[in-house]
């Protein structure tokens, strides 16, 4: 009893269950040397569940959903009929447009139908049903190679758009636009290797298991967009990726890594720039407008593989872990494969209370396991039921304890902007306090102790002035 | 398997630590101040802690269903402001007088405002603050710290019949036998007399004072050991001691003689008491990380002020409601500079 009672007043209170205090690591970053950017957290990321597993594939779902509308941009425009039999990695929808990209059918099959199906976001959109033959070989058979080197600039951006390659961070935006941005010189190319959200390893992975097609993909967009150097950003949880890309570097070519602290959102494109460079985007800009391109791990490994060989993205790297998953792991997944599926293939233990598509930080918890993995899926994360425990779920006033503030990777004053929220005052919440700025990490939301949703307040704020404005 | 699936939105994560946590672990952070001053000052002092935090919680009890937001007992804050307030009154205080300064803390201070989180200052001091103007001649009486009989009998004021005025302790401290006791507080001894008392006393606190302020070292002890937790901003506290040593500092250097030390002036009165547990409610200060520094320094500066200057011999309370009372001001000086902001005229409100 006493023992116990001792043990509980031991150890700042954070820890349990929630990663390390706020003040801790900031009083000790004078002592580090290590690239970071000021705030953050320190969730616990469990990251050494699915570290260490390599990537295996994954046998085909019975059924393929290829939602049309899988990036940003207009969504693609299908090339095929009900009933027509495709061959894996043959088009089967072409780009509406420049931001926009053409899909590939991840297996061989049959068209089935096309039609609605559910999204993560909630609302129904069209999508492509594909039934597999599960017979087939399912060779890739429509490609046509490239010689990479051979090639000009417009026609890599034509081939990376052609490849239906988009951000598989999470953001999904078509790569090629970002090779090209108007009005702006690219000086500096930062590869983001972070990975920052708790429990995801498929960028680690990717960099350890496809270095070559990592580099591959970095010097072709070094190529296009002319910048003087490359940047792999990764945070210093994943240390052998780092060696392992250092010792692979080639020689002669502009391209270091370099560890960053792990610390959330460290992947964040406009953190990471801080880390690495010191810069900070502007308010309401792009990273172009001080030079910098930020492509995904993942994205540039993809790029790195596809095109020389000519074909388009059917298949991803995906993290399935959580604390509800049983056998969690790095998988190499088609598009279009059933969430349901592949939680049977991982198994579920105890009593299943929420799935997550992305991170457990950003990441959208779906109302349905039927949804598809998309392109810019990099993880399913299933947590447990929680049990309602009244002072968990208690929301309590602002106590103005700023935990919030300390935390905002961007430093705006979530608790005012809270206040604000809940007085509907949401002009004032873009005029005087950056709204706009607010990229939804999460972060306070985290933190705060008075279990306030701030970070669900500044979402409804956000599109509040969005309808005001048109 | 995939039945009832919950949605939530993101950030699906969250730190183990809430409100309640934080005000239980204050509580237990000044626990071991409450058993000093018990130790030190016997069955009143336990007696006047015990009917603060009865009053407090019975109080917020009361208004809380009056509201009708519910119990909110069970925040543990009126808790606080129960001890908080008991630590800080002298230990013969009536109790019904103590009563009544809890039941103007809480109501006065924070039920009237809206209750936890809305209070604009520290419920405790606005207590504190009403019996010192309302029970002047009780609120500095001070009796001896270690009386013999401490834990049989009480000091005859504890007692006092309610709307009486105390009865008087002079006889009964001439009984103790305290050899040159004169009733007042190394404080007004310094103020008055420019006799500091020897500082490693001042510092363990075995002196005469409020039930609780008088162990520097306690509270210190206390203090850090409750930022170590994360439940309190240890910068507050810093802040208000530096500012309060920076500012004694120069006086000092020029007359030693007349001013106090920067060392007497941290470890006297209630400095340290009202700075680690007083300054530092989270609710009450500033929520910028620039702002809580100048609030601290602010703090520390003008109690020295008050002490010095003023006609007070404490002035910490004061110093803590003014600062309270500017520190949305305090806020809105020190907005952070967000991320990649663009130089632009605030938008006139």
């Amino acid at each position: 009893m006493i023992a116990r009672v001792l043990s509980g007043l031991r150890g700042p209170l954070a820890r349990p269950g929630g990663g390390k205090s706020a003040h801790g690591p900031d009083l000790l970053r004078i002592f580090r040397r290590r690239k970071t950017f000021p705030h953050g957290i320190y969730p616990v990321e469990h990251k050494e569940w699915t570290a260490d597993k390599p990537i295996r594939r994954l046998p085909f779902a019975p059924v393929l959903v290829i939602p049309l509308s899988q990036h940003r941009g207009n969504p693609a425009e299908p090339l095929v009929q009900v009933g027509q039999e495709v061959v894996r990695g043959e088009p089967i929808a072409r780009a509406a447009g420049f931001v926009s990209v053409p899909m590939h059918a991840p297996a061989t099959g049959v068209i089935q139908a096309i039609d609605l199906a559910p999204t993560p976001e909630g609302p129904k959109k069209p999508a492509i049903y594909l039934k597999v033959y599960q017979a087939a070989t399912q060779a890739v058979l429509f490609d046509t190679g490239h010689d990479i080197d051979a090639m000009t600039n417009d026609e890599i951006v034509a081939a990376v758009q052609d490849a239906g390659l988009v951000g598989l961070g999470g953001a999904a935006f078509p790569s090629h636009v970002k090779l090209l941005p108007k009005d702006a010189v690219i000086d500096t190319v930062i590869v983001n290797g972070c990975e920052c959200e708790p429990y995801l390893t498929c960028d680690h992975r990717v960099m350890l298991e496809q270095t070559e097609a990592l580099l591959r993909g970095i010097r072709l967009v070094l190529k296009v967009t002319g910048a003087k150097r490359a940047i792999i950003g990764v945070e210093d949880n994943k240390l052998n990726a780092v060696d392992q890309i250092r010792a692979r570097l080639p020689a002669g070519q502009p391209i270091t890594a370099e560890a960053v602290e792990s610390k959330y959102p460290q992947g964040a494109e406009k953190m990471l720039i801080k880390s690495l460079l010191g810069k900070e985007v502007p308010a309401g800009g792009l990273p172009a407008h001080v030079g910098v391109a930020v492509f995904n791990v993942g994205t540039l490994a993809q790029m790195g593989d596809l095109l020389p060989k000519g074909r388009g993205l059917i298949e991803r790297v995906v993290t399935v872990s959580g604390p509800a998953v049983a056998n969690p792991g790095n998988f190499m997944v088609p598009i279009g494969t059933p969430v349901r599926f592949l939680l049977d293939h991982v198994g579920i233990k105890g009593s299943l209370g929420q799935v997550i598509l992305g991170g457990a930080m950003m990441g959208m918890s779906v109302s349905s396991v039927d949804v598809p993995v998309t392109k810019g899926v990099s993880g399913v994360v299933a947590l447990e039921r929680e049990e309602d425990d009244p002072a968990r779920r208690h929301v309590y006033a602002c106590i103005k304890c700023g935990e919030c503030l300390k935390a905002c990777p961007i430093n705006l004053n979530p608790s005012t902007l809270g206040e604000l929220a809940q007085a509907r005052e949401y002009g004032r919440m873009a005029q005087e306090f950056y709204l706009d700025q607010c990229f939804e990490c999460g972060s306070c939301a985290y933190v705060c102790p008075s279990n306030i949703p701030l970070t669900q307040y500044f979402r409804i704020a956000k599109s509040i002035n969005r309808e005001r404005k048109n | 398997m995939v039945k009832g699936i919950e949605i939530r939105t993101s950030p699906h994560l969250k730190r183990a630590l809430n409100v309640q946590q934080i005000m239980r672990n204050v509580v237990y952070a000044m626990l071991p101040i409450c058993a000093f001053a018990i130790w030190q000052f016997g069955l009143s002092a336990a007696l006047l802690l015990a009917t603060t935090t009865a009053a407090a919680v019975a109080t917020e009890a009361f208004f809380s269903r009056l509201r009708g937001a519910g119990n909110t007992v069970a925040d543990w804050s009126a808790v606080i402001t129960g001890i908080l307030l008991g630590l800080t009154l002298p230990p013969g205080f009536p109790l019904w007088m103590a009563a009544v300064a809890a039941f103007v803390g809480i109501g006065l201070g924070k039920a009237l405002f809206g209750g936890l989180g809305y209070n604009v200052m520290n419920p405790a001091l606005v207590g504190r603050a009403f019996v010192q103007a309302a029970f002047p001649v009780a609120i500095t009486t001070w009796t001896p710290a270690f009386a013999p009989d401490r834990f049989v009998e009480l000091i005859p004021s504890t007692l006092t019949a309610p709307f009486m005025q105390p009865n008087p302790v002079k006889d009964w401290v001439a009984g103790l036998g305290v050899d040159s006791w004169t009733g007042a507080t190394p404080l007004a001894v310094q103020k008055f007399q420019h006799i500091e008392e020897p500082a490693m006393d001042m510092f363990t606190g075995l002196i005469a004072g409020s039930a609780g302020e008088t162990s520097a070292a306690l509270i210190l002890v206390c203090g850090l050991w409750l930022a170590w937790r994360g439940c309190l901003d240890w910068r507050i506290p810093a802040s208000v001691l530096a500012g309060a040593a920076l500012v004694a500092l120069p006086f000092w250097l020029v007359d030693p003689g007349l001013y106090p030390s920067p060392w007497f002036v941290l470890c006297s009165g209630g400095l340290m008491l009202a700075a680690w547990f007083m300054a530092s409610d989270m609710v009450a200060s500033p929520v910028t990380p620039w702002g809580v520094i100048v609030y601290g320094v602010f703090i520390g500066a003008l109690t020295v002020f008050i002490r010095l200057f003023g006609g007070l011999v404490e002035g910490v309370m004061y110093a803590i409601l003014l600062a309270n009372a500017a520190g949305p001001l305090i806020s809105d000086w020190t907005q952070p500079r967000v991320y990649g902001a663009v130089k632009k005229a605030r938008a006139k409100s």
